[in-house]
């Protein structure tokens, strides 16, 4: 064993990586979750959005029309969730199931001629001068935009949902869609927009594990990312700054297994590899216990019967 | 204009012409898929739905419903209970691995000996090994009302490190010249699950499956916990109010499905698959929450869906083989059954109106 | 003259197996205060739904100041100036005043700039209410407030109220109509919807009364007698329950200082509850809804158990038992919420038989259901208490409201309970089943049994109760004797006006 083989420099940096599929799917789901609505399809979506970025990628050269293709490939999948729950009235918790399990298998289906295969590489933001700033450079300024992209992106829901009408009307269909509805606010559409747009952040987190974090394409290579991006939105109590610090969190312990693993620590591969479950698991135990921020129609299906 | 009606009660027709309808349209959308494949979609259809049962191999194949349906069925039965009663257990792949491991442990540890309890106290330590792993979530939902989809799942996981553990260190055989996966159950007579009728493809799994159905439709229709399930899942506050307590019921119905997903495990680790290995789970526990879907949660309905399921599995190894047809297609065949039943249930329900006029 | 604020003529609008409104017609001027009277069922809210751009009419036209008023939304209603208080307010508990003030706006300003004028306004109509709140601490009473100020700052024309009282004491209600006067005095027009004749006959300038979706008559309420306007309403004389005259006999149960927190986020803790009743007695709980009735249920159903010491059934401690165990001794309950609380809605009526009369009535044996006896208890029910529907093996959910009522008020009168304990008996339930309800209620005491009704019905309070108490804030007021007690001295019981001392118009 040697535990100095890990660079403390390159293990934080690579917690950020280790972190930002994960922001990006537990933000889009906080933010469907925030309108209502339990979509638990989110492996299924970051799979698609997994091997439709990858293929894009490949294909055309531009791992950011990748990244692209990765959100509309994660929007249309939600969609078919968004028509089961709002259109069909189907049970959500079914409808995710659903959706993950078409997601895998279907993932699967576009990926074959693409195992393998070596995606283009995303090139790092040139910063300049700041990415020789010792110890900080390699850690905050030796990334791709996406990234950057993945932060702000929490800033900007963050800022949206606390500050503008559109935020607050948001909140309010989460909270009592009867309510909403006697206003006067479609419902309905509100949700599906939620709903699709969980399914494109979902997407680029998906992508962000196939063109960065690995990059390669890999049968099933979410590996349950989906589902702890589920639980971390249980974590920061539908708060995205709280979000933004569970997420890296688990980048963390993730990265911290990786690097014992590489470094030969005495433990078994397996039961460091089980570690970002169980600390999941542990974690929801000990917030379980507030439940009082969670929306209160969360999960409930909505059908305007007058 | 197209409005959705809510029915003044359930319809029954609808309710049994669901599954019927979602098949129906699932064949149609996946002879699209196929096609798209590049694939011709009748004779894939035919491959996957008829060959199995009336081809000119079916006398192989058959027997293979019974082996592919039984865990498909015991698991499903279990997780049905919990699904009607608004308890979401879905890590049965992990309970089914975890009573497979227990199972093939307590055996492994009595060889070479040759006792005919071996067999009967594996069976025990599988089904506790699934009970088990299920009653991790079921406690920690009770006592801190965590999650338990999310915990359930997160233990499939757990589950398939120390599958990986298990095969590659104390389960290994240690006269396995070094290849991964512990001795083949199948050799050793005491603890091998074989088939009670040579050729039938009937083990005790596949008992144990029709037992399971039985008591669940005895249980859901005529017995006291089976009618606070169905409460529960209907109306939850109507169901405490009548007397129902919330906590045992979820420890009742998340112990049922692990105990009986781990059976599947045990049942299947000492017959069909013979050994642990490290890709000895091959997705039965997520495929039974499509079966237990497909049969309303109800055990008849189960039974019926399970033996579908086996099928498009059986199917889709052949057109596999013969046409060529990707793994991956047939996995996202199932999926869409699920889509589609989930989309035509709204019917069971609701009606649709046209405008103004009656379409009924 | 000029053209009346709004004109209906000829508004009709069906559902499927009924007709909520049919053919109706009505005008309101500027400035008038417009009753629509009629009893649950008769279609106010259909019509008013209309209105508010909620529900459109199959056919009829609706014009406004004399141009044609057909609003797709309650957007396009509240542009045009209409305005709409909920019967079940439209509000969101986890967020704060501001902010649902915010959400039923068109232009609303900055949440700074709103409080200000949520203050200004709130203070001008004798209406206190702070902004920051979070409504789900707030009182039935200022959740009204809310509401009403959510459309007074929209300045508008018509403001619609759909059975504003039901959730307020008697001081409040005062208040509530100087509110509304001086809002006539205004000029905005009132339509204000109930079956509470002396309060229309206090405020109202002219009233429409339907039945069964059609208009039966209009009146001018000052002039018109509340018999003539009940007569109207309900088409037929009532049955009127009959109380006789008996000496209560020993205590059945005893609250000793029984504390509850509330299961829900929002709800209402118990506070140090102490009452007994006794056998052949009738106990009538009032109170303003959330103030703790739910909850009261719940502690005496055992859907909440207490510690030790605190619920008695004769000289038995019963706080810890559950439901099962309680009702296997004789403490029987009925909740308010028909369906999903009483009931499962879409499980049959011989299944919600079993539901509750499963101990009882002998249906269950070794654990094993005995469901042709179940079928059998069902179908008595549906005999001996008038339930109209095809037969037992009907979903819950397909019978009309007072129908289920019936159904799950005879489900456990028919159990030969010890203690009944009912919440909101007779809300939304025809007036003739309500009174075969209360007479069943009547005749359980007679024989002996206790019985607590949980009521926000005062009239029906006084109708059946011997004592009468109030729940406020989760604390019960000391029960009195109900005869010659008298509005005043009811509504100080229940706590007077709710923060509304510094009140002044």
């Amino acid at each position: 064993m040697d535990l100095s083989s890990i660079n403390p420099v390159l293990f934080v940096a690579g917690f950020l990586v280790a972190a930002t599929p994960l922001i990006f799917a537990a933000l889009g789901e906080l933010v469907a979750e925030k309108s209502g609505v339990l979509n638990l399809g989110v492996e299924g979506m970051m799979i698609i959005g997994a091997i439709c970025g990858f293929a894009t990628a490949v294909e055309t050269g531009s791992p950011l029309l990748g990244f692209a293709a990765a959100a509309v490939g994660g929007a249309a999948l939600s969609l078919l969730f968004a028509f089961l729950t709002q259109i069909t009235l189907a049970n959500q918790v079914a409808s995710g199931l659903a959706l993950t399990l078409f997601g895998l298998g279907f993932s699967a289906l576009l990926g074959q001629s693409y195992v393998g295969v070596k995606p283009p590489r995303l090139a790092e933001v040139n910063f300049g001068p700041l990415h020789d700033i010792p110890v900080l450079g390699p850690i905050l300024f030796s990334h791709d935009i996406v990234l950057y992209f993945g932060f702000a992106l929490v800033v900007v829901v963050w800022a949206v949902l606390k500050y503008t009408r559109a935020g607050l009307i948001l909140r309010a269909v989460g909270e009592s869609h009867d309510a909403a509805h006697a206003l006067g606010f479609r419902v309905v559409r509100i949700r599906t927009l939620a709903i699709m747009f969980g399914g494109a952040c979902a997407g680029l987190g998906g992508a962000y594990i196939s063109l960065i974090r690995v990059p390669q394409w890999t049968e099933g290579m979410t590996a349950g990312v989906g589902w702890i991006a589920l639980a971390l939105v249980v974590f920061a109590s539908w708060k995205p700054w709280r979000l933004l610090l569970g997420a890296y969190l688990f980048g963390g312990i993730t990265q911290l297994q990786l690097n014992l693993q590489g470094a030969g620590v005495a433990i078994p591969v397996e039961y460091l590899a089980m570690s970002p479950y169980i600390i999941t698991i542990l974690v929801l135990v000990v917030l379980s216990a507030d439940k009082s921020a969670a929306p209160a129609s969360l999960g409930r299906t909505f059908h305007a019967s007058s | 204009m197209i409005r959705l009606e809510k029915r003044p009660q359930p319809s029954q027709a609808f309710s049994w012409a669901t599954p019927l309808l979602a098949v129906l349209a699932t064949m149609f959308f996946g002879g699209l898929l196929f096609a798209a494949l590049g694939k011709d979609p009748v004779s894939s259809i035919i491959t996957i739905f008829w060959e199995p049962l009336f081809g000119s191999n079916a006398f192989y194949y058959r027997p293979q419903l019974l082996i592919k349906g039984a865990p498909l069925v015991l698991i499903a039965i279990g997780l049905s209970l919990g699904f009607k009663a608004g308890i979401w257990n879905i890590g049965a792949e992990g309970q089914y691995i975890i009573g497979a491991i227990f199972g093939a442990a307590v055996g492994l540890a009595f060889y070479p000996a040759q006792s005919v309890f071996i067999f009967p106290l594996m069976i025990l330590a599988g089904a506790l090994g699934g009970w088990l792993w299920a009653m991790i979530p079921a406690v920690l939902k009770v006592k801190f009302g965590t999650n338990e989809i999310l915990v359930s799942l997160m233990l499939v996981y757990v589950a398939e490190q120390f599958l990986a553990s298990m095969a590659l260190g104390v389960l290994k055989n240690p006269e396995g010249f070094g290849f991964p996966g512990s001795r083949n159950l199948q050799q050793y007579a005491s603890a091998h699950n074989g088939e009670l009728i040579a050729g039938s493809g009937m083990h005790w799994g596949v008992v144990a499956a029709f037992i399971a159905v039985i008591f669940a439709y005895v249980l859901l229709a005529r017995h006291r916990l089976g009618f606070a399930i169905r409460v529960t899942g209907e109306a939850p506050r109507a169901a405490k109010f009548s007397g129902v307590n919330p906590t045992r019921l979820v420890l009742f119905c998340m112990g049922t499905s692990g105990l009986l997903a781990g059976l599947a495990g045990m049942f299947e680790v000492a017959g069909p698959a013979g050994q642990i290995t490290i890709d000895f789970n091959v997705g039965y526990g997520f495929t039974a929450i499509i079966v237990a879907f497909l049969g309303r949660l109800h055990p008849i309905g189960i039974l019926l869906a399970g033996g579908l399921m086996a099928l498009t599995y059986i199917g889709g190894d052949i057109a596999q083989s013969q046409l060529g047809l990707p793994a991956a297609a047939i996995q996202v065949f199932q999926g869409m059954l699920l889509f589609f039943l989930l989309a035509f249930d709204l019917f069971t329900n609701y009606r649709l109106r046209f405008g103004h006029r009656e379409v009924a | 003259m000029n053209p009346p604020l709004l004109a209906l003529s000829g508004l009709t609008k069906a559902y499927p197996g009924v007709v909520a409104n049919d053919d109706v017609s009505l005008t309101i001027a500027p400035g008038e205060v417009h009753a629509l009277l009629g009893e649950n069922g008769a279609g106010k809210s259909t019509l008013v739904k209309m209105i508010y751009g909620l529900v459109k009419p199959d056919s009829g036209v609706m014009r406004m100041h004399g141009t044609l008023f057909s609003p797709q939304e309650p957007r396009a209603a509240r542009a045009e100036g209409v305005g709409m208080v909920f019967q079940h307010f439209s509000l969101f508990d986890a967020l704060s005043v501001a902010e649902n003030i915010a959400l039923g706006m068109e232009n609303a300003p900055r949440l700074g700039v709103l409080s200000q004028k949520i203050t200004e306004v709130s203070e001008a109509y004798g209406l206190p209410l702070s902004p920051d709140r979070i409504v789900g601490d707030l009182s039935a009473g200022e959740r009204q407030r809310v509401e009403i100020i959510r459309c007074l700052l929209q300045d508008p024309k018509l403001l619609i109220m759909d059975e504003p009282t039901s959730v307020l004491t008697p001081q409040e209600v005062e208040i509530l109509f100087k509110t509304l006067r001086k809002l006539s005095a205004e000029g905005t027009a009132i339509l204000y919807i109930s079956h509470k004749l002396e309060e229309i006959r206090a405020l109202c300038d002219s009233a429409t009364i339907l039945r069964l979706g059609k208009v039966v008559g209009h009146c001018t309420p000052s002039e018109t007698s509340a018999r003539d306007m009940a007569e109207m309403m309900v088409g037929s004389t009532l049955k009127t329950p009959l109380r006789a005259d008996k000496t209560p006999g020993g205590v059945l149960l005893e609250l000793r200082g029984l504390k509850a927190k509330s299961p829900s986020a929002f709800g209402m803790p118990l506070r140090d509850i102490s009452v007994q009743v006794r056998a052949g007695e009738v106990l009538g709980i009032g109170g303003v809804a959330g103030n703790g009735q739910d909850e009261l249920l719940a502690a005496l159903s055992g859907e909440t158990l207490s510690a030790k010491d605190m619920v008695w059934f004769k000289d038995q401690d019963i706080g810890p038992l559950g439901p099962t165990a309680r009702r296997a001794l004789g403490v029987l309950t009925a909740p308010e919420e028909r369906l999903g609380h009483a009931a499962a809605p879409d499980m049959s009526l011989t299944e919600n038989a079993m539901l509750t009369g499963a101990v009882r009535e002998n249906l269950v044996r070794g654990g094993m259901l005995n469901w042709p006896a179940a079928r059998r208890f069902a179908e008595k029910i549906i005999q001996a208490f008038d339930v109209r529907t095809p037969g037992p093996g009907n979903a819950a959910r397909s019978l009309s409201g007072g129908n289920l009522q019936k159904f799950v008020i005879g489900r456990e009168v028919l159990q030969r309970p010890e203690v009944l304990v009912v919440n909101q008996p007779t809300w939304g339930v025809d007036a003739s089943a309500a009174a075969a309800i209360r007479q069943a209620l009547l005749d359980l005491a007679d024989n002996g049994a206790a019985v607590i009704v949980i009521s926000q019905d005062l009239d029906e309070l006084m109708e059946i109760s011997d004592r009468f108490a109030a729940l406020n804030e989760g604390r019960l007021s000391e029960p009195r004797p109900a005869q010659g007690l008298t509005v005043d001295e009811i509504g100080l019981m229940m706590g007077g006006a709710h923060g509304m001392e510094v009140a002044h118009v």
